[in-house]
């Protein structure tokens, strides 16, 4: 079991942002994380990557404490933010060489060429990331997730911004880094969870609705499609 | 910690900031120095650098924030704060990759006035009448002036998002751990104090240095002062876990 995550809570202030979820991601396996807008998946996100802390609960990630291992945690992640967030000035290939060696990673410049050639980055190595643009901004992205070849992978909205042929490759290669890895990835498009993940947790108001695999998901509500369970159970007044 | 202190001095270098700061500190301090008649070298007669130690510790007060605003502020506003935070890296590499990127560029600014202590020595009537050893000891103590204002301007970088207002914090730091705590001694009901406030700041401690003598005293202030600054600034970006 690579992320086990126990009754986990995050409170701001008075609100609630997360209550108390529980679920777990298999390696091999592609995890949809779905919830309408403010419904605590980045939140929950942010603190399986040990970069805001929980109120309560525990979880952990290849066997590690997100609270107490957490080098240990950010070593076993690859994190691509909701705002994939870059150092615009900085060159592509500067940027996931130093990335690399935050990782403290060996032949540097061989995982960089093989990271730019997996995420199709070829034909842009050579720009600033300030030049880039949406699609191309969130491949790099991407790419420094993927560089230290990471067993977990947790990505915010990693298609939001990609152009239809984009959104297939992209698809593709999360499809094809989720055969060995375990990958939690969240989105707002259906089809998406429909055509790359293997397995559902759907949260609403920071409490868990659906965790079940998509087969049985669907199968238990009768659909065919994932929109009308998402809508019928997210939508609770 | 080695891979942050390259990017950060990396990130100064390719942007115009660093060139036009150093620059513009460079050119007030010769026109300071040598044009300007109240404070310049020549129009005083006597072969020494005393305005340039006078003088530069107020142009570093200004010119060290403008340095250190960026560093944590534009992280913290691009967003890219999460990014760096979630490499495994712990948060003492990130801070003194930070500080000293910083500093290495203070250096910068101040490698450059070296040339006037060559000219006075060259414009000496006897060629060379010049008290290297203050010089040197003043060398010294600027750096580690230096040094006490790049602690203060990347924790007042790291206390906001906007880096006007990581600037001006650091103006305001800057200069009252400089010359606040003397001037706070004179207040005739703080008399009893005086002496521990004038030990408080720096600039009692820079003077001391500036005379030549290099004091173990003054050399645990200004260690203790960056070592303060670096962990209330580890501390503030702790702060996101409490």
């Amino acid at each position: 079991m690579s992320i086990v995550v126990t009754s986990l809570t995050k409170v701001y202030g008075q609100q609630k942002a997360v209550n108390g979820i529980s679920f777990e991601a298999k390696p091999g396996r592609i995890l949809g994380f779905l919830g309408p807008n403010g419904a605590g998946k980045s939140t929950t996100m942010k603190m399986l990557t040990s970069y805001i802390p929980q109120t309560s609960g525990k979880a952990s990630v290849c066997g590690f404490d997100i609270s107490e291992e957490t080098l240990q945690v950010r070593k076993n992640i690859g994190y691509l933010p909701e705002s994939n967030p870059l150092y615009l000035e900085m060159y592509v290939k500067e940027f996931l060489a130093f990335i690399a060696e935050t990782h403290q990673l060996r032949n540097i410049s061989e995982r960089v060429a093989e990271v730019i050639k997996l995420t199709g980055l070829g034909k842009e190595q050579h720009k600033k990331i300030g030049q880039l643009s949406k699609g191309y901004k969130q491949r790099v992205g991407l790419a420094q997730a993927i560089i230290h070849n990471p067993s977990v992978l947790i990505l915010d909205e990693p298609t939001s911004g990609l152009d239809p042929n984009q959104l297939i490759e992209v698809r593709a290669l999360i499809r094809e880094l989720g055969k060995t890895k375990t990958v939690i990835l969240s989105t707002h498009i259906m089809q998406e969870v429909e055509a790359v993940c293997d397995d559902i947790v759907m949260i609403n108001k920071g409490e868990i609705v659906a965790n079940d695999s998509l087969k049985n998901l669907l199968a238990s509500h009768q659909q065919t499609a994932l929109e009308p369970i998402f809508v019928k159970l997210t939508n609770i007044a | 910690m080695f891979t942050i202190f390259k990017k950060e001095l990396f990130a100064y270098l390719n942007s115009l900031v660093a060139y036009i700061t150093i620059g513009v500190f460079l050119l007030v301090l010769s026109l300071l120095l040598w044009v300007f008649p109240e404070t310049s070298v020549l129009d005083y007669g006597y072969a020494s650098l005393e305005s340039l130690f006078y003088l530069t510790p107020y142009l570093f007060m200004f010119l060290i924030p403008g340095i250190t605003m960026r560093s944590f502020a534009e992280e913290k506003k691009e967003g890219t704060f999460e990014l760096l935070v979630t490499r495994p890296l712990t948060d003492w590499q990130i801070v003194f990759g930070k500080y000293l990127a910083a500093l290495a560029l203070v250096l910068f600014a101040l490698l450059p006035t070296l040339v006037y202590y060559i000219s006075v020595y060259q414009l000496g009537t006897t060629l060379g009448n010049i008290d290297t050893g203050a010089v040197i000891g003043s060398y010294i103590g600027l750096f580690l002036l230096g040094a006490n204002f790049a602690a203060i301007g990347i924790f007042s970088s790291a206390l906001t998002k906007n880096q006007v207002i990581a600037f001006a914090i650091a103006i305001f730091l800057c200069f009252f751990v400089f010359s606040g705590f003397d001037s706070l001694s004179q207040l005739l009901s703080l008399q009893k104090f005086d002496g521990v406030l004038i030990n408080l700041g720096i600039n009692e401690h820079y003077q001391s240095i500036s005379r030549g003598v290099l004091d173990t005293r003054d050399l645990v202030y200004f260690i203790s002062v960056i070592v303060l600054f670096l962990s209330i600034t580890k501390t503030v970006l702790g702060g996101r876990k409490w």
